[in-house]
């Protein structure tokens, strides 16, 4: 039953065992779901949850100049890392704007392996490699097909992925990350993720996906620990706080637009896009992404009009990502906003099937678990 | 799986029990399974007109909406409240607790019994 065109990743054939109802998603077959959206999410907030995020890119810049190129296409600083770190920051168009969101992470002084969104991979390489072309001391590399990755995110997950190898979690800090092996297969093992919670992304070669997937579930299967699929991957993340490629940042918008002012790092030097980006901290922008819960009964959806007053015709502003919050148990969304609006407080209004529904700027993260010592 | 034999049924998958002149309305198990976990449930005013095939409502999952519709002509007369704050009912017991409004129908017509729809679905999910 495979739909033309789709990829698959090496974790295909477990989910479809596992009951995972498959969707098309960034040119691949994957599960939006196995049992149901509300208990995954449940599941990765309370024990842990694991996820195949094997669909995301991997790109690696490597060569004495690797951190000038680095540092030239991205809007933070790279350059304080020591190996074994990651960093969060932008892809960047020459108009401040994101190719992609983007980890980097320090793999050795001459080595940086960038992971990328799924549905941008393509494009981001295509971007690098012509960039790289004419780039001195420097090559880049299409990896995606060399990596499977599993996240395993929620308070359990040191606890189900201990057992499971020699390396020692504890000494792996948020935003790190060392090579190791999982179940005895090699693993890039860091501690990163997209859900607010604690938890892991591991990266294994293709041909041990699947025996890695299996260990951890029998591991952590006693303990509570589900596979996790796309539709909870989005309802953690809102809840956390984090942006979507595609919904609330894309090639129209800026890191100081879209509330990433922490990513950008003007005194690093020169970066592709960067007056563009000084200028917009310097002047202020027009808009602000914001996040927002619902007054009125409703949820916001994606593409959604944002009305300052409720018989206004004209919008103000989109939203660009919404859904039910488990964890708050009501509707919570982003959405860009004229700047005088965008204030935490602030009240506007959201054109739902026809009809105004009231909505409240809030502070983001919806969600933030208690911070753990690792 | 079939579907209870004593009520009729709509193409877009709402069942109707009729109790007198009366009728109890619902979504049916297929439809729900479709929806995914319903989060939200918007429910008519009561006294609202709506003829066959009209809107009534809509049903919100995490992922998407749906609406549901009128399967005879009629008025509502009640709307389920238990679903403002339980609108896992309708996945949970779409047949019994889960049931949306009740109207006083004025005509009725083009539904089919449990077997014409039994059918509907084993084509629709082939």
């Amino acid at each position: 039953m495979e739909e033309s065109g789709l990829k698959r990743t090496p974790l295909f054939d477990e989910h479809v065992a596992a009951g995972g109802k498959m969707v098309s998603f960034g040119g691949f077959e994957m599960p939006v779901q196995y049992t149901s959206i509300l208990k995954e999410h449940t599941a990765v907030r309370t024990r842990a949850g694991l996820f195949d995020v094997s669909h995301m890119g991997e790109i690696l810049v490597r060569g004495p100049k690797a951190l000038d190129f680095v540092q030239k296409i991205s809007c933070n600083d790279h350059s304080k890392m020591t190996e074994g770190r990651a960093q969060y920051t932008g892809l960047m168009y020459p108009e401040g704007t994101f190719v992609d969101d983007m980890l980097v992470h320090k793999m050795a002084d001459d080595e940086y392996f960038l992971v990328v969104n799924a549905a941008n991979t393509d494009k981001d390489f295509a971007y690098i490699d012509d960039l790289a072309a004419t780039a001195e001391g420097v090559e880049v590399f299409n990896q995606s097909a060399e990596y499977a990755q599993l996240a395993l995110q929620g308070p359990l997950a040191t606890e189900v992925l201990a057992p499971l190898t020699e390396t020692d979690l504890s000494a792996i800090r948020y935003y790190r990350f060392t090579r190791g092996r999982v179940f005895g297969h090699e693993a890039i093992i860091a501690r990163t993720g997209y859900t607010g919670e604690d938890g892991f992304e591991v990266y294994v070669a293709p041909e041990n996906a699947a025996e890695v997937w299996r260990a951890i579930l029998a591991e952590g299967g006693p303990k509570g620990v589900i596979p996790a699929g796309l539709g909870a991957r989005d309802t953690l993340r809102l809840e956390a706080g984090m942006c979507l490629y595609g919904n609330d940042i894309d090639r129209t918008t800026t890191p100081i637009e879209a509330g990433l002012s922490w990513i950008v790092k003007l005194d690093k030097g020169d970066f592709i896009g960067r007056d563009v980006i000084e200028r917009q901290v310097e002047e202020g922008v027009d808009r602000k992404l914001v996040g927002f819960e619902m007054v009125d009964r409703g949820i916001a959806r994606h593409g959604y009009a944002a009305l300052l007053a409720p018989d206004d015709a004209e919008p103000v502003g989109l939203v660009t990502s919404g859904t039910h919050s488990p964890t708050l148990g009501k509707p919570i969304g982003m959405a860009y906003l004229p700047t005088e609006a965008a204030e935490p407080g602030r009240e506007f209004w959201v054109s739902i099937r026809g009809q105004a529904r009231r909505a409240v700027v809030v502070l983001l993260p919806f969600y933030s678990r208690k911070k753990k010592k690792a | 799986m079939s579907v209870p034999s004593d009520l009729l049924y709509t193409k877009t998958h709402e069942w109707m029990r009729r109790e007198g002149d009366l009728a109890v309305v619902g979504i049916t198990h297929y439809a729900q399974d479709q929806l995914g976990e319903v989060v939200y449930v918007e429910l008519p005013e009561v006294g609202r007109s709506a003829g066959p095939g009209e809107e009534l409502g809509t049903l919100e999952s995490v992922k998407a909406v749906s609406e549901f519709f009128a399967p005879a002509g009629g008025e509502v007369v009640e709307v389920n409240e238990r679903l403002n704050d339980e609108p896992n009912l309708v996945n949970d017991d779409p047949f019994g607790g889960g049931w949306l409004v009740k109207m006083r129908i004025r005509e009725e017509s083009g539904l089919l019994d449990a077997a014409a729809y039994d059918r509907l679905v084993a084509e629709e999910s082939h």
